[in-house]
């Protein structure tokens, strides 16, 4: 039986401009991701998980341990809560090399070793950089260290704050790809605060989304993003992210099928092997409706599609039509005109044309 | 005048090598009381944190024959530190090397805390936090990360404590008079070759004042120099 590393709180912290009251459970494994708007508390949420705001108040409890409740007076110092902390610029230190930065939470691990030097060191592809200063790393590289040096602290629980808002663009999508890589290889849980859908879309299992200090919303991430009630589903980027694997690749065409429940989807090659998880995110206006299976169309996927529920949109010609394919929610973006034209109704049968779909 | 041929006295002996005990005395224990001080001016939010931060900076701007007098009076007999020595069954202050001492931490104090204070100010709590998230306990932060970033500031404190006690004149005049091997520093040796006109050896004394100060201005500009570029 494995441990219960399920992170709960209920935290409450006044600050001049915000008041925050944010209680949620987050699963034990994978990666959850702290979502809203800047201003509306995730960082400060996110410190006082990790015990770095004296004045925040209430429960944290990780597992069977508690590691506050103010109302018991119980309030475990920084230093003793098993976790670590990524932070958004990457703050290595600057009079220590790079070894010796992983080698300084090593030693004041909290846990017993689950993660060696080696493993962290390759994972994130540091083995090159040892030797060096802090000062002579680009940011990509800054962060990739810090992120092997929190990992290395032997956490319980890793926080990390926007840990690529200060990397490039290459640098931000390698890096990515190893963080995918992580919650397979932890087995903790990990709270991931951004304010990038992508990388939300790409990373994360469950959402917790943000808003005025408050969380307002809590769930796995495809639920969240595609509830209509919620400001996501009304963004420029809405749209759903659907966990597909690879069924089998058509060189010919430089096409790669992808099998979920609701059906197959067809993208350009994936390199990947047959098998393989891979996330995709379909935008909520790259999915057109029709009553009928197109016999003519350049549209490659087509799923067999039910109408859950339509809601209006901030455009006053569009309205957004929640979608249910297999036991997988996405989005539509049609116009009234065209949802009058084909009489859409919660419940009707459709036809979802898929037009773009964005693997990672 | 005479050329300057003739080497140092015994007498300019002893006054460098009492200047040099009392310099690093100074800075030793200006170095262990001002880190908490320092510390304490870098992060406190009480209200009356300006206040202590005005007090340490007067030495600064105080005149030290007037700061030399208040600790004359406050050491003598009836003054409150002349009373707690009597109590304790101390020698008096004034006029001995202990004395000097005093006056020299009080003297020197804002050229040791103010480099401290203002290195633990530009650290920020960044580094403080991150430690802590690596868990590493106040102190051992304080050890492992704090003092060795700070060490540019500790640097600066040393050269500047060390070298203004060296300089020290006005104080030493009031509190610690004339008295050879305890009090009779090279700043009063130099003072009382002019007074008996005897030019070449206070020029001997006072070249190598400024040499010295020119050599501990120029380590420092060296030392700070190599570690930005490192």
């Amino acid at each position: 039986m494995t441990p219960d590393t399920t992170l709960g709180f209920d935290l409450a912290l006044d600050l001049p401009q915000l008041a925050i009251r944010a209680a949620a459970t987050v699963p034990g494994v994978g990666v959850t991701a702290l979502f809203g708007a800047s201003g509306s508390g995730k960082t400060t949420l996110l410190r006082m998980l990790a015990g770095l705001e004296p004045a925040g108040r209430g429960q944290i409890r990780l597992g069977g341990t508690c590691w506050q409740d103010d109302a018991s007076g119980l309030r475990l110092p920084t230093h003793q809560r098993p976790l670590a902390f990524v932070f958004q610029e990457a703050s290595l230190f600057a009079h220590l090399n790079v070894r010796d930065n992983l080698a300084y939470g090593l030693a004041r691990a909290r846990a017993a070793q689950v993660i060696r030097f080696d493993d962290a060191v390759g994972w994130l592809g540091i083995a090159h950089l040892l030797a060096r200063r802090p000062a002579h790393l680009s940011g990509g590289e800054r962060q990739r260290v810090a992120i092997a040096r929190a990992l290395l602290a032997q956490p319980r629980l890793l926080l990390m704050d926007e840990p690529l808002s200060a990397v490039d663009a290459d640098g931000r999508d390698a890096i990515l790809d190893t963080l995918e890589q992580l919650p397979a290889r932890l087995g903790i849980p990990v709270v991931y605060v951004s304010h990038s859908i992508e990388e939300v879309a790409r990373l994360a299992d469950h959402l917790l989304l943000m808003s005025g200090g408050r969380i307002i919303a809590d769930g796995p991430t495809n639920t969240i993003l595609t509830r209509c009630d919620l400001p996501l589903a009304h963004g420029a980027h809405a749209g759903a992210v659907v966990h597909t694997t690879i069924r089998q690749h058509d060189p010919a065409h430089h096409l790669t099928t992808l099998a979920f429940t609701g059906g197959e989807l067809t993208v350009g090659a994936v390199d990947r092997a047959v098998g393989s998880a891979v996330r995709v995110r379909i935008a909520a206006r790259d999915i057109a409706i029709a009553l009928n299976p197109p016999a003519d169309s350049s549209v490659l996927n087509h799923l067999r599609a039910q109408v859950m529920e339509i809601s209006d949109d901030p455009n006053p010609a569009h309205c957004l039509v929640r979608l249910e394919v297999g036991n997988v929610q996405l989005l539509a973006r049609i116009t009234h005109l065209s949802r009058e034209r084909l009489g859409l109704a919660a419940g009707t049968a459709v036809w979802a044309l898929v037009k773009g779909v964005a693997v990672r | 005048m005479t050329p300057a041929t003739s080497l140092l006295s015994p007498a300019d002996v002893d006054a460098i090598w009492l200047t040099l005990k009392l310099a690093g005395t100074t800075t030793v224990l200006l170095l262990l009381l001002g880190t908490p001080l320092a510390w304490w001016l870098a992060h406190s939010r009480a209200r009356w944190r300006g206040v202590i931060n005005a007090l340490v900076a007067l030495p600064l701007i105080l005149p030290p024959t007037v700061l030399g007098f208040y600790l004359l009076v406050a050491m003598g007999p009836d003054g409150p530190i002349g009373r707690f020595t009597a109590a304790a069954g101390l020698h008096a202050l004034p006029f001995t090397f202990a004395g000097l001492v005093l006056g020299s931490l009080i003297y020197s104090l804002p050229f040791v805390v103010q480099p401290i204070r203002d290195a633990f100010i530009a650290i920020g709590p960044r580094p403080r936090e991150v430690a802590a998230t690596l868990g590493a306990r106040p102190l051992d932060a304080f050890f492992s990360v704090i003092l060795p970033l700070a060490r540019p500031g500790f640097l600066t404190a040393t050269v500047l404590g060390f070298a203004h006690t060296v300089g020290e004149f006005g104080v030493v005049l009031m509190i610690g008079g004339n008295i050879p091997q305890e009090t009779r520093v090279v700043a009063i040796q130099i003072y009382d070759h002019v007074e008996a006109l005897e030019y070449t050896q206070a020029h001997w004394l006072a070249g190598g004042m400024l040499l010295f100060s020119f050599v501990v201005l120029l380590a420092l500009h060296l030392l700070n120099d190599r570690r930005a570029q490192a």
